[in-house]
């Protein structure tokens, strides 16, 4: 009797952490791939443009400092969503977020009149409260009125944006150069130093660190990193065991707004020392944040090394900038083709082959 | 006399604003009127501009243009629609994906095409006898071209189909309860992708009206935001053809006014209000019947399965 | 009627598998045209399962579908409508915001192309239902409807499309007495012209009022066909079940203890923001059960949610222990002891991606020994989770292992471990043994009867009526959200019960 290969699909019940890791680096593998093909038809050679970035960002002292310097409003927005998406709260909104709480700092920088060595500090507790507000306004909207979640941050980002915007041409509107509009530039006092020589900001830096490490214990180890678990999990679930769904997600909405704030302030007060159009001070970093949350899988160490990652593509984008004339947009390729690739992958999670003998 | 021109103006330049803002925000409606939310469509957007101005400029043939952008936009949607609907990935982050993927590839391939003139555009329309009524004549029916024309002509359409055809009906039951639609043999998949498909076209289509017709010129991220505006647009519209309608002409002529307002309301916020006005209408339509007479599609971006019920 | 013209319908062999069951075990069945044939079975008989089988929402993994003498392939309700079957769901197929005609049309191809002509299809419908008394407006929208009224549109959905064979899945478990006599006569009034009705259902009552013949399934399996004058209810109990139906479990006859558990002239309201609970009273004590019996949809979920903290009355108060907790939340009921066995068990008793362990703390992690301030003590919760796993033999690799891959019966022993370690003063268990196989539901009732003497006071809510008979000390009916009486399980008849959950007041003392 011949027996002849069949093979089923089946649904995985539980995904190894081990494929977990192995598909995700296979997926960005392919991205990178992908992406050279585009460079190819572009008429560069991947394999120069690779060594390119990696030199750039990696190889030099300049590059690296400035690839930690990326890493950072990552890092910090990054931490902050993988938070809310365990909460299931999709916060597309750190964009805005990061905005308002460099808005928040701005404000104190300029014009409350405090002390100077209150001055940083005030900001960055300002900066946080500024992203926070910005982040609980779509959570109560969810959970008091059940709003979609996705739709509400991601208008609340472009209010934010266009809020900058007028702050910067109208009341805040400092000396206009060559056509740019910004504010005046901060005092002193409510500079963040840098590491000499490079851009680093490493007080935000350092609090980003910090804060990968207190919210992954918070999730694994706290009461409230459980309740936001469970919600995540199974809202019917949490619901019956009494978990407060309006406390949860408003105290996720307040973590993932409040250290979005925080990335803003350290742009503001450590690279541009000045309240400046939205495109600059973010340049999409609470949409690529969203890459580093979900590629970490929602464990915030992990984030370290997410973020490292898109820094590196960010500055490689500027190195590739000027070596080789293509538009800092490269780096929307990558991300698109990593995201991309990152959920095109999760089916290889979600299913299993098996192949049987059949007769 | 300053007045009437003003009007005039206002009107016609809304007119040819809004075309892109319209195209876009019936497409989209038909796709989450189906169940799939499109955070793409900035991306298709800007594809299609792209892809429209090069092939213009390339074959001389605006038309063709605006054909390829179609194309284009069609086949990206395509790509947002397998992974959402066949894959069930999240689709979010789906369109998100897509369109900063779009963003990137017209940001690299469109280096060296800013600055280059449009040999030939599609010729305006002045019709005749029309154009003569006073007021409405210049407004609408001078200088405008068919693009706008087909885009206001497709709001009817499209807004029959939705609601007095057997098409419509699936479409609706597919966005609304797609196990019911599934029970009765209707193909989710299929009437899924059909709808993505009719956003994506619609949104190429719009972005190479921009690139070939509206300015026209193709420049590096020229778009700049149509895609979330389209997205909460129809939002605005209550997923309804005719409202979009409405609303996208409304603020085009915001947009438009934008600048003479200028002395009272600050352009930056009159640019924020369909964002705000967005969330408004999401407020407004969450408490019970409203939200059963207008409010969204009930699986808007939940993933269908068989027999997960 | 001549029903020997041949069989309508003639299922070969049917076999269908599930992860981890058996569904369908080999089943023959045939379907006499023109006659309403029952199939009869508990819960997870595998009654629908068939029955979607043959309508094309699954395919067998064997066995063989004869329609009217030619073998048929349905592989999908198209497929199946095709060949003039159609089903009506014991969850409606409905899209709320669409029409009734939208409803009715959706899906159909008749051939005008994209266009509607509603003028026609309101004509066809109208006619429909008058001929089969089934009125309704065609243009409301569904969510506008009532239960009955919609399901009205269900049957109305099938007819329209020329259907012979009907399927209806336990069309009575919405419907209220009078709307079920209603859908009898209309059920009488289809088969009069012609039309073949299969009626799954798990209610001797309606098989002996309304077929002609009846299968039994049990398990997967067929047990027998009857025709329904040669068979009784006690004889189809018994099959169904397997055993005999009135045995008394070993009871320990209870001495009355403390009230526990008071409710007060309660009202509530439902989903639909309609009245679910009328003027309910009772008191409740220690070391009893109390059965609350009554068809499904007249009020028991909703006195489920208000007893455990998830939903507030809307009049009337609620006294534990004679203190006030009408509108306490969930977690002020977990605090005051109160366990709740949820119905739902994947979407409500635990969380499926988490570990044992996790969920066998899910409602006491805030406390010590589990909490220290904010933090979790890994290892009293490791402990807690071998203990439990241990006493209530948990089958499982690990406290690690996540709930999801658990069978049905250790799923309810952890919620049971959870719910049960703290010796709560009121159990309220919401259909415990549904879906478990019978080794399982003996331990969940032998676990109820530990509780209960240990002086618990436990509202039993079932579907079950056989479980509320043998479990419970007094036995609580309700219908329509109000109590219909409260009578002692020992001398009350099935007859008795069954009237009162049909809407006739009990006119003896209440207990």
């Amino acid at each position: 009797m011949k027996g002849h290969l069949g093979f089923k699909i089946e649904r995985r019940p539980v995904a190894s952490g081990r494929l977990v890791f192995f598909v995700s680096l296979l997926a960005i593998i392919a991205a990178f791939v992908m992406a050279g093909v585009f460079f190819r038809i572009y008429g560069v050679s991947p394999i120069h443009a690779y060594q390119l970035i990696l030199r750039g960002s990696l190889g030099s002292r300049f590059g690296l400092a400035e690839t930690v310097r990326r890493m950072i409003p990552l890092l910090l927005c990054g931490v902050g969503l993988t938070i809310a998406f365990r909460a299931l709260f999709w916060n597309i909104g750190a964009e805005g977020q990061l905005l308002m709480g460099a808005v928040a700092a701005a404000g104190i920088a300029l014009f409350s009149g405090l002390p100077d060595p209150l001055l940083l500090p005030a900001m960055f507790i300002g900066g946080f409260l500024g992203g926070a507000a910005w982040g609980l306004i779509p959570a109560v909207l969810k959970v008091v009125l059940g709003l979609n979640d996705v739709i509400t941050t991601l208008m609340m980002n472009y209010i934010a944006i266009y809020f900058v915007e007028w702050l910067i041409h109208g009341p805040w509107k400092g000396p206009t150069a060559r056509g740019f509009a910004y504010s005046d530039t901060f005092p002193p006092a409510a500079w963040l130093p840098t590491i000499y020589g490079t851009r680093i900001h490493w007080p935000t830096l350092v609090l980003g660190l910090v804060l990968a490490i207190v919210m992954y214990i918070m999730v694994t180890r706290t009461r409230s990193g459980f309740e936001v678990r469970v919600i995540g999990e199974n809202p019917d679930a949490a619901r019956f065991a009494g978990i407060s769904q309006l406390k949860t997600t408003l105290l996720v909405m307040l973590i993932s707004g409040g250290f979005a704030g925080l990335a803003g302030v350290g742009e503001i007060a450590g690279i541009h020392m000045r309240l400046l159009g939205p495109a600059n001070i973010s340049m999409g970093y609470g949409y690529t944040a969203i890459i580093v949350a979900w590629l970490a899988r929602r464990n915030p160490l992990a984030v370290i090394v997410t973020s490292i990652l898109f820094a590196v593509i960010m500055t490689g984008g500027d190195v590739i900038k000027v070596s080789l004339g293509l538009p800092f947009q490269l780096i929307n390729v990558f991300n698109g083709l990593i995201l991309f690739f990152l959920i095109g992958s999760e089916i290889f999670l979600r299913y299993k082959v098996s192949f049987l003998l059949r007769r | 006399m300053g007045w009437e021109i003003w009007i005039i103006t206002t009107i016609s330049r809304s007119l040819a604003y809004g075309t892109p803002l319209l195209l876009g925000t019936l497409g989209e409606i038909y796709a989450e009127r189906s169940g799939v939310l499109n955070l793409g469509v900035e991306g298709m957007m800007i594809m299609g501009a792209y892809s429209a101005f090069t092939t213009a400029y390339i074959t001389g043939n605006p038309w063709l243009g605006i054909l390829v952008a179609a194309v284009v936009g069609g086949a990206f949607s395509l790509i947002h629609a397998f992974t959402s609907v066949t894959l069930k990935a999240n689709q979010i982050v789906s369109g998100l994906s897509l369109t900063m993927l779009g963003i990137g590839l017209s940001g690299v391939f469109g280096r060296g095409w800013e600055g280059k003139p449009l040999p030939a555009t599609i010729p305006k329309i002045t019709v005749p006898g029309l154009s003569k009524i006073p007021f409405l004549g210049p407004s609408l029916f001078e200088g405008q071209n068919l693009i706008v024309y087909l885009a206001i002509f497709l709001v009817p359409l499209m807004w029959y189909i939705l609601y007095r055809t057997r098409i419509g009906i699936t479409i609706r039951s597919v966005g609304e309860s797609p196990a019911t639609a599934d029970s009765l043999g209707i193909n989710v998949n299929r009437v899924r992708y059909m709808c993505v498909f009719i956003g994506g076209v619609l949104a190429g289509v719009a972005g190479g009206y921009l690139s070939v017709i509206y300015r026209p010129a193709w420049t590096e991220g020229m778009t700049a935001g149509m895609g979330w505006i389209v997205i909460a647009l129809t939002i605005f519209a209550f997923w309804n053809p005719a409202y979009g309608m409405l609303g996208a002409y409304l603020f085009a002529a915001l947009y438009h006014l934008s600048y003479r307002l200028q002395p009272w309301v600050s352009p930056e916020l009159l640019k924020a209000m369909p964002y705000a006005f967005a969330i408004l209408v999401l407020i407004f339509v969450s408490r019970g019947t409203l939200q059963k007479r207008m409010g969204a599609p009930a699986a808007l971006s939940l993933p269908y399965t068989r027999g997960e019920d | 009627m001549d029903n020997s013209k041949g069989y309508a319908i003639e299922l070969r062999g049917i076999v269908k598998r599930f992860p981890g069951v058996v569904a369908n075990d080999g089943i023959d069945l045939k379907v006499r045209r023109g006659e309403i044939h029952c199939l009869l079975g508990e819960n997870g008989a595998g009654k629908t399962t068939l029955m979607r089988v043959l309508y094309g929402l699954y395919r067998p993994d064997e066995g063989e579908i004869i329609l009217n003498g030619q073998s048929v392939q349905i592989t999908s309700p198209r497929i199946a409508l095709n060949h003039h079957v159609g089903m009506v769901h014991q969850h409606f197929r409905l899209v709320p915001t669409l029409s009734v005609e939208e409803n009715i049309v959706l899906g159909l191809d008749e051939g005008t192309g994209p266009f509607m002509n509603f003028r026609k299809t309101r004509k066809k419908v109208s006619a429909i239902a008058n001929q089969y008394g089934l009125p309704v407006e065609p243009q409301t929208k569904i969510w506008q409807l009532g239960v009955g009224q919609q399901q009205r549109v269900e049957i109305l959905k099938a007819l329209y499309r020329e259907v012979d064979i009907l399927i209806m899945d336990e069309p009575t478990s919405v419907l209220t007495p009078h709307e079920v006599e209603q859908l009898f006569a209309t059920l009488r009034t289809l088969v009069d012209d012609g039309l073949t009705i299969i009626f799954i259902t798990h209610k001797l009552d309606e098989v002996m009022q309304v077929s002609d013949r009846v299968t039994v399934l049990r398990k997967g399996k067929v047990v027998t066909t009857f025709p329904t004058t040669e068979t009784d209810k006690p004889t189809l109990a018994r099959l169904m079940v397997g055993r005999e139906v009135i045995f008394r479990l070993e009871k320990k006859r209870m001495e009355r203890r403390d009230k526990i558990l008071e409710v007060n002239d309660l009202y509530a309201l439902n989903e639909r923001r309609l009245p679910a609970i009328r003027k309910m009273s009772f008191e409740l004590f220690g070391g009893e059960i109390l059965g609350v019996a009554g068809v499904s949809g007249n009020g028991q979920h909703e006195l489920s949610e208000v007893l455990t903290g998830l939903r507030k009355p809307t009049k009337g108060k609620v006294f534990l222990k004679k203190k006030e907790v009408t509108n306490c939340s969930a977690r002020e009921m977990n605090d005051l002891n109160v366990a709740h066995i949820p119905a739902e068990r994947m979407r409500m008793g635990i969380v499926p991606a988490l570990s044992i362990r996790e969920n066998l703390i899910l409602k006491k992690y805030r406390c010590s020994p589990f909490c220290h301030r904010e933090f979790l003590d890994k290892k009293e919760i490791e402990e807690n989770a071998n203990r439990a796993m241990s006493n209530y033999r948990i089958a499982a690799p690990s406290c690690e292992t996540p709930a999801k891959l658990l069978s049905g019966g250790n799923i309810q022993k952890v919620i049971l471990a959870r719910e049960l370690s703290e010796n709560p003063c009121l159990i309220v268990a919401v259909h415990p043994t549904y879906g478990l196989d019978i080794g399982a539901t003996e331990h969940v009732r032998q676990v109820l009867l530990a509780q209960r003497e240990r002086g618990a006071a436990t509202l039993l809510i079932s579907e079950d009526l056989e479980e509320i008979m043998t479990m419970s000390d007094r036995i609580l009916v309700l219908f329509n959200g109000e109590v219909m009486g409260i009578l002692d399980a020992e001398s009350a008849g099935i007859e008795e019960i069954s009237l009162m959950m049909a809407g006739t007041r009990h006119k003896g003392e209440k207990l």
